[in-house]
């Protein structure tokens, strides 16, 4: 099947299986590797991009399922050098360690953001529940939240 | 992991999808449980049908005291309807605790009431709401009661190439209380037991109790002997314990029968206590 | 030559610096295995067994090999004449099993490789691992350690039937004395159950053979690249100076990747047979089966004191679960839990007897801790359940009982020297912290109206900086690089093996004040054995520790050249060297690194007995491990209506010595903290009598999620250690390690007035409700 798909503002066009998912399509196909895969049960989060504006786990959509879509990965989030302000603040929060997560959290943590531009700490805990970190304990990543909505886009 | 291959269609009218699934498509909506059954090997169909390019079954209606709800809409766009949430509280507060964030941008109300997870959420408010669920297929249409849809674990009323098409819950008097309480399996998300209560309340007494369990056995059910507690006088907690009275319920690593049967009285109080506070 | 200006640069050893890491991490342009495109690349798959126990009738291949886009397929006959995955644990006595890269005629665990699919990509790949056909007869499996040790026990392997690997005994001390002054014994069996790594990047490797030279490349998920290159060159049979192991990106390992796993080199072997470059990746699913996991005791103590509460001698029985083989270090393990047995208390007599149980399930290793966290918890866990016992304050049991600051260097029971120490001191801060009687207060005031409240605490000690190279399998010492480039950059290559602990900013750190040059002038180069002079690597919480004296050291060697080259340019026989800038002491005059560095490469003149150039590499040995402590205390309140923990405070006290950066020492904390917590409230590998893992997905397997997490206060006290000149002991395992006890110190002290001495972990809500109804209603519900 053919597909076409905006990625981070450029249109592609490719003919793929209907199985192929979209991480495979985005890491393989455009080679986009900075959305990652942990997990095949759309339990950790680690491959969410942003689907027509909204955060998913592109282990569990099949690139078919977005052809005409506008997807937005962790690439996409920096405008130039200049780093997206979630981006910003999970560097000066310490929100990576081994950074195998982290693209997942970012672009999870933009949601949180758009959609409540002043959440308290419980509602970004509530918010990161479908993504996993080993390494963090959470507390640098909900510190990287809160000091980005402290910095308003 | 990786699926089986399959063919795949994603027809933009609903009788071109009705006539691919009564051919054997499977319908895929937004696909949060199917696609992981999918890379699992545990489910392997030939064709999919993707139900998500079909304009006419996304939407929220209100409608001669109803809300009507198309089956692809989202677990998101339920939870942040301003129809939903002024209209039919509970519904949205469900869709809430479904998952997370981004299980929620995808996964639709019909795609989870068709799984039939016995352990999933929206099940039990759709029975606390008396909710109706619209079938078709390619040559049928009918209209089930929550209670009549939800048969058995994976199992409902929908027949081979039928499909979930819409879900009506009524827009609630303003009077009533509502209240869905959850206790998470903390791996999955899903509810080892969740219940959802809608009261009414009339010169102190309660006149309408509705109660819908989820997690705890094959099926979300009405907890029917709580309900006739409730509105015959029963204290809270007395009518939550026998919210699992002759109900079979399901064991596993998180909870036994007993611990869960136990907790479903304590969700059912909880849920109870909080719809009465709400009511006003 | 300039005029000097000295003036005293800023110290960046100490500050809160943001990661040099964090760029290529925020961005998704780091590359982890998976990342890794090669022109020709297949891709393999393993066929796994479903069964815990099983004779292998037949396997048939013809399908998948014949499915389009399938280069070949492998089975254990294929690989019968290669070596073993090698266990590098020597015990007296020990049984190792064969421990072939597939299974040859019987299958041990579930998740045994049983054949590899090679194919031009991932999906075909899986297809036809699907498509190949294994017969097998089931065998009567055992996956629980004392039903294994029981007579009759089906035998995991059928040439030792009493399923046990070694046994291991050690004392110190007069035990016999000790109990028989003691005026009280207290008992317990204790467990720490099975747990699962779970880095979220699975373990995955690219495999690339290069005929013309034979010589192999595999970029692998590891922690220790150059072990896995000597390991691995034995195995294949290839010079060691030809194989190239690269770490790329790592996505986290917590022990599970210090190893050298079958994949690894069945990977190699598939790309050296086919000449085409090959990559595997563990899917998760195999990371659970297959990878492996960590913990697997149940341990019986006994502990002896007198009735004023000075312990005198501990006993314990460990049994440890080993899983069906050995991976590199599996047997070890257990023996660092007897080192640790002693904790921080001054008891000079100890008996430890360690038996080691074939089952069948996936083997158990090191995982973040490594012994350690299960002699901590056994022995905290005994502490508490004495102080009840003499009805005395547990905090006050461990003031009496610590070793005292005038005791070091302390030999303890088990041999250990440990290298200094405060241990009252995070424990009185901690207390503080809490305002400890106050909580007490409040607690007396929650019982009355019947609230569960709890205050629990652990004073954990540990073995870190592994280790001076005798008590090391493999060596223990680690080695730096520092090399100034003509330009004046430094460029360090460590022997350690970074992988979310940010070595490339401490080491940056140490470099910048050590060396006073800027702190952006250093690049920090790890995990590639082309690369970087041989080092061990990074586990058991060395890589600062060991790795970064040996930097320290490389530095001081490099000042000796610097000064040589400086007193050649300011022509004088007596400069000192600071702040990047040789200085003339009689004339004032200086000279900067920079300027230096252009003279050694440009070698117009040397000084006498010097040759050109500026790099120094240093191997350093330690003489002792070093020993860090603190103290956990955790607040919880029960719910009796539904077992669950309410966590409302936690409070962690770390002493790890001198800290670098202390907001990577704080990252360190949390998730040690987050994985110590996972074992005492959520995580637990179960087997069936079938030995299938039930918990064998994230579906079923409980990871700490950030809702579930407490904030955690953390702070430190700062006690130097001796052992290496820049006084850092190791902070990646302290966490862990104080947690789990602190836990379920917590809980069992909210449960007390209801009786309750000890809860196993983990402690699920169903099981504090039972035991809460059992206490309450006499019932065993």
């Amino acid at each position: 099947m053919t597909v076409t798909i905006t990625v981070n503002g450029t249109q592609h066009t490719h003919s793929v299986e209907p199985r192929l998912l979209l991480i495979h399509y985005l890491r393989e196909h455009l080679s986009l590797t900075g959305s990652h895969i942990g997990c095949e049960t759309s339990l950790c989060g680690a491959c969410t991009v942003e689907l027509n504006g909204k955060a998913v786990k592109s282990c569990s959509i099949f690139a078919v399922q977005c052809n005409g879509a506008q997807v937005t990965t962790i690439e996409g989030l920096a405008t130039g050098d200049r780093l997206h302000r979630v981006q910003e603040a999970f560097w000066n929060e310490h929100g990576a360690q081994c950074g195998f997560c982290t693209p997942g959290m970012v672009m999870v943590s933009k949601q949180i953001l758009d959609r409540n531009p002043d959440p308290t700490e419980a509602e970004i805990r509530h918010g990161l529940e479908g993504n996993l970190c080993r390494c963090t304990g959470y507390q640098h990543i909900v510190k990287a939240v809160q000091a980005a909505a402290r910095v308003r886009a | 992991m990786i699926p089986q291959q399959f063919e795949y269609s994603a027809p933009k009218s609903l009788a071109e999808a009705l006539a691919l699934i009564a051919d054997g498509g499977k319908p895929l909506s937004g696909g949060m449980s199917l696609i992981p059954m999918m890379k699992l090997r545990l489910a392997a169909p030939d064709r999919v049908v993707d139900l998500a390019r079909i304009a006419e079954l996304s939407y929220i209606r209100e409608q001669a005291g109803s809300i009507h709800i198309g089956a692809t809409t989202t677990h998101h766009e339920v939870e942040s309807s301003a129809v939903i949430r002024a209209k039919c509280p509970l519904l949205a507060e469900t869709a809430s605790f479904i998952g997370d964030v981004q299980v929620r941008n995808l996964g639709t109300i019909g795609g989870s009431v068709a799984h039939a997870d016995p352990s999933a959420d929206y099940p039990a408010a759709l029975q606390a709401l008396e909710a109706k669920i619209v079938i078709k297929g390619a040559a049928s249409e009918r209209t089930v009661s929550a209670d009549d849809f939800f048969v058995d674990t994976f199992t409902t009323a929908l027949e081979p190439g039928e499909i979930v098409t819409e879900v009506i819950v009524p827009v609630e008097a303003a009077s009533t209380g509502t209240s869905y309480q959850k206790l998470l399996q903390p791996a999955s998300g899903f509810a080892i037991v969740g219940v959802a209560a809608r009261i009414q309340k009339s010169g102190g007494k309660i006149t309408l109790a509705r109660v819908g369990v989820t997690g705890l056995s094959n099926r979300a059910f009405r907890a029917a002997a709580t309900e006739q507690a409730l509105t015959s006088g029963t204290a809270v907690q007395a009518a939550a314990d026998v919210v699992a009275q002759a109900i079979d319920a399901n064991s596993d690593l998180y909870a036994s029968a007993e611990f869960r049967a136990h907790l479903a009285a304590v969700y059912a109080a909880r849920a109870i206590d909080a719809a009465i506070r709400r009511t006003s | 030559m300039a005029t000097p200006s000295i003036t005293k640069l800023e110290p960046f050893i100490g500050k809160r610096i943001r990661r040099k890491e964090d760029p290529r991490l925020i961005t998704g342009t780091a590359t982890y295995v998976d990342d890794l495109q090669l022109p020709g690349m297949h891709f393999a798959v393993v066929v796994r067994s479903p069964h815990g126990a099983a004779r292998i009738k037949s396997v048939d291949i013809a399908a998948a090999a014949a499915m389009k886009g399938v280069a070949m397929v492998l089975t254990g006959r294929d690989v019968a004449d290669l070596a073993c995955v090698p266990c590098g644990a020597s015990l007296p006595g020990l049984r190792v099993p064969e421990h072939r890269l597939l299974a040859q005629d019987r299958v041990y665990y579930v998740g045994h490789p049983v054949a590899v699919v090679v194919a031009t990509d991932r999906y075909i790949a899986k297809d036809a691992a699907e498509a190949v056909e294994v017969d097998y007869e089931v065998l009567q499996a055992v996956a629980d350690p004392e039903k294994a040790l029981a007579p009759g026990a089906p035998a995991v392997h059928p040439q030792w039937p009493d399923n046990t690997a070694f046994t291991f005994h050690q004392e110190g001390g007069d035990i016999e004395k000790a109990f028989a002054e003691a005026d009280v014994v207290v008992k317990q069996r204790i467990t720490s159950q099975r747990l699962i790594p779970s880095p979220l990047e699975t373990r995955g490797c690219v495999a690339q053979w290069h005929a013309a030279e034979k010589s192999l490349t595999l970029h692998t998920s590891t922690q220790v690249p150059h072990l896995v290159r000597s390991l691995l060159a034995q195995m294949l049979g290839l010079d060691e100076n030809r194989v190239r192991v690269v770490a790329p990106e790592v996505g986290g390992g917590f022990g599970c990747k210090l190893n050298l796993y079958a994949e690894e080199a069945l990977t190699s072997h598939v790309a050296m047979k086919l000449g085409k470059p090959i990559k595997w990746i563990e899917s998760r699913r195999e990371n659970f089966l297959t990878t492996i996991h960590g913990r697997g005791h149940v341990d019986y103590y006994e502990v002896a004191a007198k009735k004023d509460g000075t312990i005198l001698g501990i006993k314990v029985k460990i049994i440890q679960d080993l899983g069906s083989y050995h991976q590199l270090l599996g047997p070890a393990i257990p023996t660092l839990s007897v080192l640790m047995i002693p904790g921080l208390y001054r008891a000079k007599s100890m008996c430890a007897d360690v038996v080691g149980v074939f089952t069948n399930c996936v083997p158990t290793d090191a995982y973040r801790g490594a012994g350690r966290p299960e002699a901590t918890h056994g022995i905290e866990r005994m502490v508490d359940i004495l102080a009840a016992e003499l009805k005395m304050d547990p905090a006050e049991l461990r003031l009496k009982n610590f070793v005292r600051n005038e005791e070091f260097p302390f030999p303890t029971a088990t041999g250990l020297i440990y290298d200094t120490g405060d241990y009252a001191a995070p424990l009185r801060k901690a207390m503080e912290t809490v305002n400890y009687t106050e909580l007490r207060k409040q607690q007396a005031d929650a019982r009355k109206h019947g609230k569960l409240m709890g205050i629990g605490m652990s004073t954990y000690g540990e073995i870190c900086a592994f280790g001076p190279s005798p008590a090391t399998p493999a060596g223990g010492w680690e080695s730096a690089t520092v090399k100034i480039e003509p330009s004046g950059k430094v460029t360090v290559m460590t022997g350690v093996s970074p992988h979310g602990q940010g070595e490339e900013t401490t080491f940056s750190q140490i470099t910048a004040d050590h060396l006073g040059v800027p702190f952006e002038d250093v690049l920090v180069q790890h995990g590639d054995t082309a690369i970087v002079q041989y080092g061990i690597g990074t586990f058991g919480s060395r890589a600062t520790a060991v790795g970064g004296p040996a930097l320290y050291y490389a530095i001081q060697e490099l000042i000796i050249k610097i000064k040589k080259f400086g007193a050649m340019l300011l022509e004088s026989d007596d400069v000192s060297y600071a702040n990047g800038q040789c200085t003339c002491a009689k004339t004032g005059k200086s000279v900067s690194i920079k300027e230096i560095a252009g003279a050694a490469y440009r070698a117009m003149k040397l000084p006498a007995n010097t040759e050109p150039g500026l790099v120094a590499t240093y191997f350093w040995e330690p003489t002792n491990f070093t020993f860090p402590f603190g103290a956990h205390i955790m607040v919880a309140e029960v719910d009796p209506g539904t077992g669950a923990i309410d966590i409302k405070r936690y409070v962690a006290i770390d002493d790890c010595g001198n800290l670098i950066n202390p907001l990577v020492v704080d990252g360190q904390v949390h998730g040690g903290v987050a994985q110590g917590l996972g074992q005492a409230l959520w995580e637990q590998a179960v087997y069936d009598d079938n030995a299938q893992l039930v918990s064998g997905e994230f579906m079923d397997y409980t990871m700490p999620r950030a809702h579930m997490m407490p904030w955690i206060e953390s702070g430190h006290t700062i006690t130097p250690t001796p052992v290496n000149p820049l006084g850092v002991k190791g902070v990646g395992e302290a966490g862990t390690i104080g947690a789990s006890p602190a836990a379920v110190s917590a809980v069992v002290d909210a449960l007390s007035p209801l009786g309750v001495r000890h809860i196993d972990m983990p402690m699920t809500p169903e099981k504090i409700w039972r035991l809460i109804l059992s206490k309450t209603t006499g019932s065993n519900a």
